[in-house]
């Protein structure tokens, strides 16, 4: 059946590779034949037997990238292959900050266009067909490439369910990276972790985000302190980012990170679409927001018609209290 | 210092919009504006340019049709000048076909930094900063949360998942920025009735030497083969709080065992 080869782009932090590789390899061995991951960096021998049990047989790791940027290096990489007719029938890469990278540069590169923001993936004969939600996801189109040229998708995590397939290790190889050349010339010279002491936005059980309804910045703080009591994670309307109150990194929605936690409770936001995209695949939704025809209500199980300023601090102190 | 800002026009964001069901692109008969997302790369390189202590802010965008109300915008911010890319070759170009165009465009410039956003705000594929980097042979750093400039060099903190990276590149090179990380100025009165004077210089594609069939429809090698309408969820109960509504949130999160 179907298609030949899938490569999917492997990320991974301190020798775990990312969910959204795992729920890549998940969807990529339902529909090809070999599935195998492209990898830029130096350890992949660490995470070699989580993707092989994940499914894939081959890692192709570029080594040590002693500091460059892995966008352009694995862009490179993969464009080389194709070129030397070893390249996949297709690539898969998360929404993610280095996925949207590769994409970008192999898309140049085998000067073929990139069909972005993908929640499902099926086979149509031996053609993939990717489903994109358009409209705050009121709407789905299906797309396909219509030249036979490497066929690029950008995957919105939280698409498929990582799943261990019980295969062994994958076997490590190395994919040459070729002379960058100027396009290579960023140097990384440091890396800092920014400590947050919870759970990450896009893994935790609850999400508590606040949107513009909050007022003033300094209010963002009970976000914060309701999060942490449900151990959960704060958020943010795209409109509060936008306004500096907290970093890019909390964003949910379309531009943001899609979250799909058992419970989301947004405060003060009234649900653009641009939000709902985001977080309307939650189990449960809660909203706390004083206009009545705020379309955040079209979404949730318990809606709030009220002041977020007066509901929080009460709920706030209720939960600390018991 | 010369920086190039790319930029797109939208329909405003409030209004959705819908898309034709004949030509299957979005319909744009409602007035654009300049994407907000924008205003933020607009400002950054107002600040490095005043920094640097000389030149100039150039627009780059592209449009079917002649459309430059959201350029005015940006001018009014006080960017020097603006290239308009407008063609109606040009109507259902995909993210590549968009990269190239204004990679050409960026190429009559005289850029030592060229800033875009991340994203637009109605197209979202995230794609095109790195695309134009590729195309035009240069580095990129993408997802800027700060960048500062010494000599020849920009150092850019860069998003990630867990914190920052520390970045440096030589320019020219092409730099996204991240919402939120400068606040966009708003245009006084005087910047408003300058822009109505500042030159755009208005291309089509065969100024640009591109094609028209490598743009627009017949350059698309993507095709929609469906359009659906998505599983909508249904709204639940809604109380309004009297005071007491935080005791009914707490009641839901027992009955969903969170506490």
């Amino acid at each position: 059946m179907g298609l030949g080869k899938i490569w999917v782009y492997g990320e991974a932090e301190d020798g775990t590779v990312a969910t959204i590789t795992l729920e890549m390899l998940a969807k990529a061995r339902e529909i090809a034949d070999t599935v195998e991951v492209v990898y830029g960096g130096g350890d992949a021998d660490a995470i070699a037997a989580e993707l092989g049990e994940h499914g894939a047989s081959a890692v192709h790791a570029t080594g040590d990238l002693g500091g460059k940027l892995s966008g352009v290096a694995v862009a490179s990489a993969i464009a080389a292959s194709v070129a030397a007719g070893t390249g996949p029938d297709a690539v898969l890469l998360g929404t993610t900050y280095e996925g949207r990278d590769v994409a970008g540069r192999l898309s140049v590169k085998v000067d073929a266009p990139v069909i972005t923001n993908v929640v499902d993936l099926d086979l149509d004969g031996d053609r993939l067909v990717g489903t994109e939600p358009v409209f705050g996801g009121t709407t789905n189109v299906r797309t396909v490439f219509t030249s036979d040229k490497t066929a690029i998708f950008l995957i919105r995590p939280k698409s498929f369910t990582a799943e261990p397939a019980g295969g062994g290790a994958a076997t490590v190889s190395t994919l040459e990276v070729p002379d960058m050349g100027a396009a290579g010339a960023a140097t990384i010279i440091d890396r800092f972790v920014e400590e947050s002491d919870g759970p990450k936005l896009d893994e935790a059980a609850v999400v508590v985000s606040g949107g513009r309804g909050l007022g003033e910045a300094e209010k963002y703080e009970m976000i914060e302190t309701l999060s942490k009591l449900l151990n959960g994670a704060a958020g943010a309307s795209r409109a509060i980012v936008d306004a500096g109150w907290v970093p890019y990194s909390y964003q949910v929605g379309q531009t943001g990170k899609v979250v799909k936690p058992a419970v989301y409770i947004a405060a003060g936001i009234s649900g653009a679409t641009q939000h709902l995209v985001g977080m309307k695949g939650s189990n449960n939704i809660i909203a706390i927001n004083k206009d009545p025809e705020a379309p955040i209500f079209g979404v949730a199980d318990l809606g709030v018609i009220g002041d977020v300023h007066k509901v929080l601090p009460k709920l706030i102190e209720a939960i600390k209290a018991r | 210092m010369n920086v190039v800002v790319c930029v797109k026009q939208i329909p405003d964001p409030a209004d959705p919009g819908e898309l034709d069901p004949e030509s299957k692109t979005l319909k744009r008969d409602v007035k654009l504006i300049l994407d907000e997302s924008d205003s933020y790369g607009v400002e950054m390189a107002l600040q490095l340019v005043d920094s640097a202590g000389g030149g100039d802010v150039t627009l780059v965008s592209m449009a079917p049709n002649n459309e430059v109300s959201g350029l005015r915008t940006a001018l009014a911010m006080g960017a020097a000048g603006a290239v308009l890319v407008s063609d109606e070759a040009l109507a259902g170009s995909d993210s590549l076909s968009t990269a190239k165009v204004l990679a050409k465009a960026i190429g009559r410039t005289e850029a030592d930094l060229i800033i875009t956003a991340t994203e637009s705000s109605d197209g979202y594929t995230g794609t095109v900063p790195a695309q134009i980097a590729e195309l035009l042979g240069l580095p990129s750093v993408t997802f800027a949360k700060e960048i500062n400039i010494s000599g020849s060099t920009v150092a850019v903190k860069r998003q990630t998942e867990t914190g920052y990276l520390e970045v440096e590149c030589p320019m020219p090179c092409v730099v996204s920025v991240t919402a939120g990380v400068v606040e966009p100025r708003y245009p006084s009165f005087k910047g408003i009735m300058a822009a109505k004077s500042k030159p755009v210089d208005e291309v089509t594609c065969a100024d640009l030497g591109i094609e028209t069939d490598a743009v627009g429809w017949s350059g698309a090698r993507q095709e929609i083969i469906g359009i659906d309408r998505a599983e909508e969820r249904e709204a639940g109960e809604i109380i309004e709080d009297e005071g007491e509504a935080h005791e009914r949130i707490i009641s839901f999160l027992e009955e969903l065992k969170v506490l």
